[in-house]
């Protein structure tokens, strides 16, 4: 059995997911610090 | 610890470790992942499969440290009453239950060519999918919680009580001997894997766990300017 369909589709789903994690918390993490941000300055 | 219970005094922290955590996490995982892809060598027994190792072992011990981060905060707000630990602990399980995921996933796809199974009951197996439910509990659990205006004791208390499956993950190996290898990386006792192939792995061991540290930062982050919009707005209802 060739093993680089299974490695490749391996690193696939760790980097898809990873990238995805990162991705959600970074765009939440702006959104409600600006949110606060835009509230301070009012 | 107790320097940053102060939610300014953590920001202040938190703002410049995000990105460093962010920035070196993504250069050590990347160069970590490419190495194992391209400069080691296959194995004897499990030829090119075995390069799948430098992404599940990092993801394996990944779901399992957030798990202890959660039981850490918990004690930390039980024990302690820390201001930030609720927090931290709600912060930790997104970043913990991805990680379980990915574990469970690439661990699966290894084992079709390995085991020729894509998934088989064994000690090891079944206890990692329990603590992804775990997780999927406490998400649920904390959330529910924190929109009623708990402070998350009820899911601090879950988080201890998780924290049990830990160490049946961890001997799963020892006690049930089935189709999961048994521990062949160990801080202490060295490897039974040659160096040739180990090498990338603290690479991307350290650039996942950069990765994870920095999402829970941004979350910490995230939840703590939602508090202040929040008792702004209700200061400003008044």
């Amino acid at each position: 059995m060739n093993p680089w369909p299974f490695v490749i589709a391996a690193y696939a789903v760790a980097i898809l997911l990873t990238a995805a994690l990162v991705l959600w918390a970074y765009r939440s993490m702006r959104r409600a610090e600006a949110a606060a941000d835009a509230l301070t300055r009012k | 610890m107790h320097a940053l219970a102060n939610p300014a005094r953590f920001l202040r922290f938190a703002r410049p470790a995000t990105n460093w955590l962010l920035w070196v996490g993504l250069a050590l995982a990347l160069a970590g992942m490419i190495a194992g892809l391209t400069l080691t060598p296959p194995d004897y027994l499990q030829k090119d499969s075995v390069r799948i190792l430098y992404i599940h072992v990092p993801a394996a011990w990944l779901g399992m440290a957030g798990w202890l981060g959660i039981a850490a905060a918990a004690v930390s707000q039980l024990v302690w009453r820390h201001p930030l630990a609720a927090v931290a602990g709600r912060a930790t399980a997104p970043a913990g239950a991805t990680f379980a995921a990915i574990c469970l996933l690439t661990g699966s796809i290894w084992g079709r060519p390995t085991w020729g199974t894509w998934w088989e009951w064994d000690g090891r197996l079944t206890s990692m999918l329990v603590l992804f439910f775990l997780y999927l509990g406490y998400i649920a659990l904390a959330a529910a919680e924190r929109e009623r205006g708990g402070e998350g004791r009820i899911a601090a208390i879950y988080g201890l009580v998780g924290a049990i499956n830990l160490p049946i993950i961890h001997y799963s190996v020892l006690w049930w001997r089935t189709l999961h290898q048994g521990q062949s990386i160990s801080i202490s006792g060295g490897s039974t894997i040659a160096g040739s192939i180990l090498w990338p792995l603290p690479l991307t061991m350290i650039g996942f766990s950069c990765l994870f540290g920095a999402v829970v930062l941004m979350r910490i982050r995230a939840e703590l300017a939602e508090t202040k919009v929040e008792a702004r707005l209700r200061r400003m209802s008044r």
